[in-house]
């Protein structure tokens, strides 16, 4: 069905036709409106979630734990400090492998306060155990949230799954969204250690060196078997539904020179940055990174590299530079822009492509190379 | 309460009973003698913790959960692929496990299941860290069982202070004894005006088992709060917990009392001792933690008991 959705409605509304058992959410801008609108959707009984109205995100994903560790389906959904007050529960949910859903809208730190597009809280969960997805439009917002829930459930997989998308930039934009009938994509959740007090166990208690290691290792086992269960579900996603993602999108990479790199909005307002430098006979194209964890082998050999970063590490540099560089062990131009919401429009970023000094840093705005 | 499991060796009529003794009788017959605490836990010896646990367990039935914060419990069960607990123990971080709690009976009771969800917290993960959540969870009128064992201080970190501890006892990060009061935790709980609420100690195990099962009755939240004598944290020898336990409720500095839809009701013990209470010294010489305390911290803790007794008895006798 077609309609007008704004980013955070279409979460929601991926939300309502899966049918989470409990959702337990926290308030925060720019996620309150997926919040408002599953409550809503309770109350009117279109949806027949328990709904909890925790006091904290750090309740939220705790509450979350309780309710999946009995087997149940679980959603919630943050934003910036929210995040990362939950920090500590986003840990525990994926090492006890609970397949819990959240929509993080992401946003800028403070101090000061700043509502508006960064990815650094979301970047700063990456060695959660989290698989994270970052989406660039409203009905990639929508059709990911639903994929979710699949990938995370999967029993192959069995680990908490985050779908990011720009505050503001995507979740306050109003974009077509064509609604799909859901049928049976997502198999009923089956969770092998679910608590039965038929046959009691323990969960999470002392657990020594000689143990510790191994479970660890097996969520990264999981994390790599992760990677065949995202290709499957969304190759049958396509062959369902007509829309194709990967682990990538990518523009005009065959036989481009230079690739710029982003994720979320930016990585798609790059494509209309390869448009304009195409014209001006610049042999460009984009990578629109989608998965961050599992983190995907890049085909990036002999192209020069432009990788955008709405994130920081201090005393690093960009995030997805340094993940990249890591794998490619090549030197990249390193942009630093749109922090805290910073406007860059796709004219920018042909500048960016235009103005590259592989091996340097760029802050935008900043004007200064490092 | 009823008579409920036929494994009672002695026959009660249903007409009420008057005398305590015969009371207690009552109660010991209708205690269940499966186990849910197994050998081999790692609990220090003389651990009041466990033997509360031990009733709660026995009182709650199979059809139980535990949400375990990080506390002493988190020791006492075992280390993984291991555990002495023969009911589910779902072990938590240490702010969250009224909110975990929380999450779980929700789904519980989504899935049409009756299961009991108890929260088994020490005093840190209840009065300190644990507080905001627990406070959340009882304002949403979840359905659960907040237990909160009290052994004054954090107890498997190596007994620091906590809102818990008691004015003028010696701690690892109070080494000349604490300055301030005991948070008043059962205050803060009836602000939330659960269903059930209770004090109750290690050392009167009939009582304990009594509450936790009446506790289990309401579908709603409801709160014990057990007052768990701690050999090696108090500095006492490991044998004479139980005795510590009942000398802290005959001098009265420990009131056993429940609320039930907000109507208290006193203890015949706590009756007893706010009549004709033994003097304070005899609870507080035997433990090393008090070992030198300054005489003007005794004179206000004896205040503090007797303004206690008093606003207690008013409440009980207010229609």
């Amino acid at each position: 069905m077609k309609k007008i959705a704004t980013g955070n409605k279409a979460v929601a509304e991926a939300v309502k036709q899966v049918g989470p058992d409990v959702v337990a959410a926290y308030p925060i801008t720019p996620q309150t409106e997926i919040v408002e609108q599953i409550a809503e959707f309770v109350s009117s009984g279109e949806l027949k979630s328990r709904y909890i109205p925790v006091e904290s995100e750090h309740s939220a994903m705790a509450a979350c734990i309780g309710a999946s560790i009995t087997g149940a389906r679980t959603f919630t959904a943050t934003s910036s400090h929210g995040l990362l007050y939950m920090h500590e529960m986003t840990n525990w949910a994926a090492g006890a492998r609970l397949p819990v859903v959240m929509a993080t809208v992401n946003r800028s730190l403070g101090p000061g306060w700043n509502i508006w597009a960064e990815h650094t809280d979301a970047l700063q969960e990456r060695d959660t155990g989290w698989l994270q997805v970052y989406v660039s439009t409203v009905q990639e917002a929508y059709d990911a949230t639903l994929m979710a829930f699949r990938i995370a459930e999967h029993n192959d997989v069995l680990l908490p799954v985050m779908v990011n998308l720009d505050g503001f930039l995507l979740s306050h934009i109003m974009q077509p969204l064509d609604t799909v009938e859901l049928g049976d994509f997502i198999p009923p959740l089956n969770l092998p250690h679910a608590i039965d007090t038929k046959n009691p166990a323990g969960y999470g208690g002392l657990t020594g060196p000689d143990q510790q290691f191994l479970i660890r290792w097996d969520i990264e086992r999981s994390m790599r078997d992760s990677v065949k269960v995202i290709e499957e579900t969304e190759r049958k996603f396509a062959k369902r539904f007509g829309r194709k993602y990967g682990f990538t999108e990518d523009y005009l990479c065959e036989d481009a020179d230079v690739i710029v790199i982003a994720l979320g909005t930016l990585g798609k307002e790059a494509e209309v940055a390869i448009d304009l430098l195409r014209k001006e006979g610049i042999r460009a194209g984009s990578m629109r990174l989608r998965w961050l964890r599992p983190f995907p082998k890049l085909e990036l050999k002999g192209k020069q590299v432009v990788v955008i970063d709405r994130d920081y590490s201090f005393g690093r540099g960009g995030i997805l530079a340094t993940e990249i560089m890591a794998q490619t062990r090549e030197e990249l131009f390193s942009v630093i822009a749109g922090i805290g919401g910073q406007e860059v429009t796709y004219e920018d970023v042909a500048d960016f492509v235009r103005n590259r000094r592989i091996g340097t840093e760029f802050w935008f705005g900043v004007n200064a190379h490092v | 309460m009823p008579i409920c499991n036929g494994r009672s060796t002695i026959a009660f009529s249903r007409s009420p009973i008057f005398s305590p003794l015969l009371q207690e009788l009552e109660i010991i017959a209708e205690i269940p003698k499966e186990e849910y605490i197994l050998k081999c836990t790692s609990a220090c010896a003389g651990c009041s913790d466990s033997l509360a646990l031990r009733y709660v367990l026995k009182a709650a039935g199979p059809d139980t959960v535990l949400v375990v914060p990080a506390c002493c419990t988190s020791v006492i069960q075992g280390i993984y692929p291991n555990t002495a607990f023969n009911v589910p123990v779902y072990n938590i971080a240490f702010g969250a496990a009224a909110a975990c709690a929380s999450g779980m009976s929700n789904a519980f009771r989504k899935a049409g299941k009756k299961t009991n969800v108890i929260v088994y917290a020490g005093d840190g993960g209840t009065l300190d860290i644990g507080i905001q959540a627990m406070s959340g969870a009882f304002e949403r009128g979840t359905d659960f069982l907040y237990i909160c064992y009290d052994n004054e201080a954090y107890g498997n970190t190596g007994m620091q202070r906590s809102g818990a501890t008691p004015l003028g006892a010696k701690t690892t990060t109070t080494p000349t004894g604490k300055t301030d009061f005991k948070k008043d935790i059962d205050a803060i709980i009836a602000a939330h005006d659960p269903l059930y609420q209770a004090t109750a100690a290690a050392a009167y195990p009939q009582d304990l088992f009594k509450k936790v099962r009446k506790a289990l009755t309401f579908r709603g939240p409801s709160f014990i709060h057990i007052l768990a004598p701690c050999p090696p944290g108090w500095r006492y020898p490991t044998e004479k917990s139980v005795e510590m336990g009942k000398l802290a409720v005959k001098t009265g500095i420990w009131v056993l009392y429940e609320r039930e839809y907000g109507k208290l009701t006193i203890g015949t013990q706590s009756k007893t001792a706010m009549k004709k209470p033994l003097p304070l010294e005899d609870y507080l010489a035997p433990q090393g933690r008090f070992k030198g305390i300054d005489q003007r911290a005794v004179d206000i803790l004896k205040q503090r008991i007797a303004k206690t007794s008093a606003k207690l008895l008013s409440e009980e006798a207010a229609p």
